[in-house]
């Protein structure tokens, strides 16, 4: 993938896992077809999560499709005010301040990638998974939410050998619909 | 493999902002039946959880990777338990994660 490429994916994508999934088919020789497939795979979470804040929006049909634009894990998961309800200018703000930072951050990686060396060796891989544990924590004083939450990292432990990545996430959601039917 | 790739960024960002769209103007801006309205505010802390598993033990294509991150993510809950800020607690993961594949 050519660099201009990379930059221009960053920009109007703006979807981090669903890019590298996208970069990972195409670079391992698979088609559009296949690496689109297995962008929006990841980038189904949007779905739920874009559920997840429709009772917080305030705006009519097309305000409410703009701010679902600004939908990402991190701004997603900071602007979650419990009980259901997400501030939704937090969410378009913190979206906003990350922007920039992603494109450039890709305009950086593509021009000096090998000058910063493995992100790994940082441990940088592991901020994800600890901020969102962060996040999780302070949700689960709330009703139902522990079995829920148990229930979603029990089917994503099981699914993730197993499926495409992004579909555990999904599956992890619908289950909640389960959940919610179910008990009085 | 160019024209690959320019179809593939194309195709991403329609389908990504359809996606990002759907659920805003489905479930937004009306009232909901019951049953949606109790497990709509359960969907964070299944996602929050789903998304601490897939960042921790995923691999590249299906796999399930245990490795320095499960470290990392140790000491972020003691850190969390600790009530430490949500700053602090990423620094400390990554950390913990760097240290562990230094000396591994």
């Amino acid at each position: 993938m050519g660099s201009a490429a990379t930059i221009v994916m960053s920009t109007i994508v703006f979807a981090g896992s669903a890019q590298f999934a996208a970069l990972a088919v195409l670079s391992a020789g698979g088609g559009a077809a296949a690496a689109i497939v297995a962008g929006m795979l990841l980038n189904l979470r949007f779905v739920p999560m874009g559920i997840a804040i429709a009772p917080s929006l305030r705006a009519g049909p097309l305000g409410r499709a703009l701010r679902g634009q600004a939908l990402v894990d991190a701004s997603w998961a900071l602007a979650n005010r419990g009980g259901g309800r997400f501030d939704i200018d937090f969410l378009l703000g913190s979206t906003l301040a990350q922007y920039p930072a992603w494109v450039g951050g890709t305009v950086l990686g593509v021009l000096a990638g090998g000058l910063i060396g493995n992100p790994r060796a940082l441990g940088l891989d592991a901020i994800f998974p600890a901020f969102f544990l962060g996040l999780l924590v302070a949700e689960l004083s709330r009703p139902r939410a522990r079995p829920v939450a148990a229930l979603g990292a029990l089917i994503a432990v099981v699914l993730t050998p197993l499926t495409p990545a992004g579909v555990p996430i999904i599956v992890a959601a619908a289950a909640v619909f389960v959940v919610a039917g179910w008990s009085p | 493999m160019t024209t690959a790739v320019w179809i593939t960024v194309g195709g991403l960002c329609v389908a990504t902002a359809v996606i990002k769209a759907f659920g805003p103007v489905v479930f937004g801006g009306r009232d909901l039946p019951r049953v949606l309205a109790r497990a709509i505010p359960l969907l964070a802390p299944a996602l929050l959880a789903a998304l601490v598993v897939t960042e921790t033990v995923g691999g590249t294509g299906r796999s399930l990777v245990l490795d320095a991150r499960l470290g990392g993510l140790a000491v972020a809950a003691f850190a969390i338990w600790r009530r430490w800020p949500l700053a602090v607690v990423v620094l400390c993961a990554a950390g913990a994660t760097a240290l562990l594949r230094a000396v591994g």
